[in-house]
């Protein structure tokens, strides 16, 4: 601990190797602590309204166990299934020692000012595992609230699917209605070992002048499936996002999904990064990304590095209502026999198409919000149904907004 | 009623219909031949409301009202449908949900999928990767999930394996209530009136007159409309002489 509390103090004002960078100090206010809560009924209805538009059900149907952070405390944190742990981060580092096995073993701590500041300035997190052998039945949720008008929430998550174990997390991150703005930091490992299968689900529902910056890190061992998908649909100040996948066990597969909307005023940055390490290991990266007015970068980059790894990358941008899109796929081969290959495409809808739906009936802008829907269906092979129907929810409430 | 008189259309600066007069009554279903190139497609998309080719002059209207320069929607919802030669793929759009839409809520699209043999394609993204067969298919399922009052059938059996052919052929007929005939206590102007549909049906092979009893042939020749008579004649005509005839006629 006093090691990582040296070098993230290095770090501390060391910028991001992308993205615009941001005054930390300018975010002091100090994020109020929360008492802890043993009911969910007991949160004011408007919390559960926007931790809902962020897919965090607090009804708990079907859900496996919840973990809820408003601000800087956990108040939430239980399990309703065997071979399932949900912990509070802050907890889990102070009574479980095997817990340091995890912590800042994939992310470094001093990769830059906000993974520095995540440590020496944690404001919890939470600890999810499935224990070896266990088929987790419905989605574990996490919800990252932030309720305070200009402050900072940083946390730092690690999620752990040991061997041969099956777990799907949705984490629901979301502001209360009166917070304009505020600046999130999120740390998350993840650690999917041998012939296990995790899925990360992630949808944004922030305010307009929330900055955002997550670092990620994924390892998974031999036989394991990783499967992250991300959703921001709302305007949002800033967010620039990078995450790191290591393919290190023989025939394990990664697959990224990213659905973004680009409003006027916003920023987003997001990217994909996959190893391709271990022997016929499997990578794809896709993502969908439109713009009305706002600012996006897609990035997607595999790096492949034994013979017979196979990866695909596909970037596709809408521009919608003005804005500007860029994407920028990488592949990267160190041997021979690597087997990648990439699409990008940037453009507007066809107006053959628009017109196609029009002699069905659709008005104009009817057939245009149906074919932007279908830009951003992408069939999610091992994705639960409850958790795919939470993100065409969230998709379905934003076409309402900026339609 | 669909009427076009004197119709003049450009598609850029091509002028490429002229002098095109047409009239579909209620109950009519005509047939349109004429070689490739010859602008059969492009009297369709005027009709359906294309706004790329341009109406320089004449008229088309349809159940009475002046639709020239209506939208496509506005008159897909006075009751224009049509089935496309090349539609375009939509990615993400499931083909279930395109029926639900034509279905307005009004059908029934498990059905009606039921009835082509089309089930299993409902759950994939319209149009994407379908073969031939399956494009004219899925186009004759958004028809019928629609049930317009004029049916524009752009090549409906070409590329359609013999069975498919006619599976296709008898719903055609079916949706064009061509079945219906005249009984012991019902004229034929009261059957008539009971099969207001009509249809515009453009064919190469001609299979479609084994199945659709037409009543009128006519064929459009370098953008002119010629050779108004009995479908089964013309298709003969073609057959054994060509296209070269209707030179005659056109000019
Ligand atoms: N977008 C376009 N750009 C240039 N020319 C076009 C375009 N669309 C149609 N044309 C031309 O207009 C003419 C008429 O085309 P149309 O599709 O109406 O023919 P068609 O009679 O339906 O032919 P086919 O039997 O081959 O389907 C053709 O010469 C075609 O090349
Ligand atoms: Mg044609």
């Amino acid at each position: 601990m006093r090691d990582l509390d040296n070098k993230a103090s290095e770090a501390k004002d060391k910028k991001a190797a992308i993205g615009p960078d941001v005054e930390l100090d300018a975010y002091s206010v100090e994020p109020p602590a929360h008492e802890t809560i043993q009911d969910l009924k007991s949160l004011p209805e408007e919390d559960k309204e926007r931790m809902l538009l962020a897919g965090i059900d607090t009804e708990e149907s079907e859900r496996s166990g919840t973990y809820i952070q408003k601000d800087s405390s956990s108040i939430y944190a239980f399990s309703h299934e065997e071979g399932l742990e949900v912990i509070p981060i802050r907890e889990a580092l102070e009574k479980l020692d095997w817990v340091k096995e995890y912590y800042w073993k994939l992310a470094s701590v001093d990769q830059d000012k906000y993974t520095a500041r995540a440590h020496l300035d944690l404001h919890d997190g939470y600890v999810i595992r499935a224990l070896p052998g266990s088929k987790i039945s419905f989605p574990v949720q996490a919800c990252l609230y932030l309720e305070r008008e200009g402050s900072t929430q940083n946390v730092h998550n690690i999620i752990i699917a040991e061997e041969d174990s099956e777990l799907h997390v949705i984490t629901g991150c979301a502001t209360a209605a009166h917070v304009t703005e505020g600046l999130h930091i999120g740390i998350s490992e993840f650690f999917v070992k041998k012939n296990a299968k995790l899925s990360f689900t992630m949808i944004h529902h922030w305010a307009d002048n929330m900055i955002v910056r997550p670092r990620s890190v994924a390892k998974v061992e031999e036989g394991g499936l990783f499967l992250s998908n991300y959703v921001s649909m709302k305007p949002i100040k800033s967010i620039q996002s990078y995450p790191t996948t290591y393919l290190d066990g023989k025939g394990a597969v990664a697959r990224f999904y990213s659905l973004l909307v680009g409003s006027p005023g916003s920023e987003l940055d997001i990217g994909g990064r996959v190893y391709l390490r271990g022997k016929d290991t499997r990578a794809e990266i896709i993502s969908r990304a439109i713009t009305n007015g706002g600012n996006i970068i897609a990035r997607g980059d595999l790096i492949g590095e034994k013979p017979g790894v196979k990866g695909h990358l596909e970037c596709h941008g809408l521009i919608l209502k003005g804005g500007f899109m860029h994407a920028i796929p990488e592949l990267t081969g160190t041997v021979d026999g690597v087997e990648m290959s990439h699409e990008a495409a940037v453009g507007k809808i066809a107006q053959e198409e628009i017109y196609y739906l029009m002699s069905r009936g659709l008005t104009e802008e009817e057939a245009t919000a149906t074919i932007v829907r279908g830009f951003l269906n992408v069939d999610i092979p091992g994705l639960p149904p409850k958790l795919k129907s939470e993100i065409d929810r969230a998709v379905e409430l934003s076409q309402q907004e900026f339609m | 009623m669909l009427l076009i008189e004197d119709l003049k259309v450009k598609l850029g600066k091509r002028e490429i219909l002229r002098h095109i007069d047409l009239e579909i009554r209620p109950g009519e279903t005509h047939i349109l031949f004429g070689p490739n190139g010859s602008g059969k497609t492009s009297l369709l998309m005027t009709i359906m409301g294309y706004p790329q080719y341009k109406v320089v002059s004449g008229k088309i209207t349809f159940k009475g009202e002046d639709i020239t320069h209506m939208s496509i929607n506005e008159r897909a919802e006075l009751g224009i449908g049509m089935s496309y030669q090349r539609p375009p793929s939509i990615q993400g759009l499931k083909t279930r949900q395109l029926i639900d839409i034509c279905c307005n809520n009004g059908g029934d699209t498990e059905a009606l999928a039921e009835e082509l043999n089309f089930s299993e394609f409902l759950g994939r993204d319209i149009n994407v990767g379908f073969s031939g067969g399956e494009i004219k298919k899925s186009e004759l399922l958004q028809l019928m999930a629609q049930d317009p009052d004029l049916y524009l059938f752009d090549e409906p059996e070409s590329g359609v394996d013999l069975e498919n052919i006619s599976l296709i052929g008898n719903t055609i007929n079916h949706l064009l209530r061509k079945n219906l005939h005249s009984t012991a206590d019902k004229s034929k102007k009261e059957v008539v009136k009971e099969r207001p549909k009509m249809g515009l049906i453009i064919t190469h092979t001609g299979f479609i007159l084994d199945y659709v009893t037409a009543d009128r042939g006519q064929v459009l020749y370098n953008g002119v409309l010629a050779c108004r008579s009995n479908p089964s004649a013309i298709f003969r005509q073609i057959k054994d002489e060509g296209y070269g005839e209707c030179v005659r006629c056109a000019i």
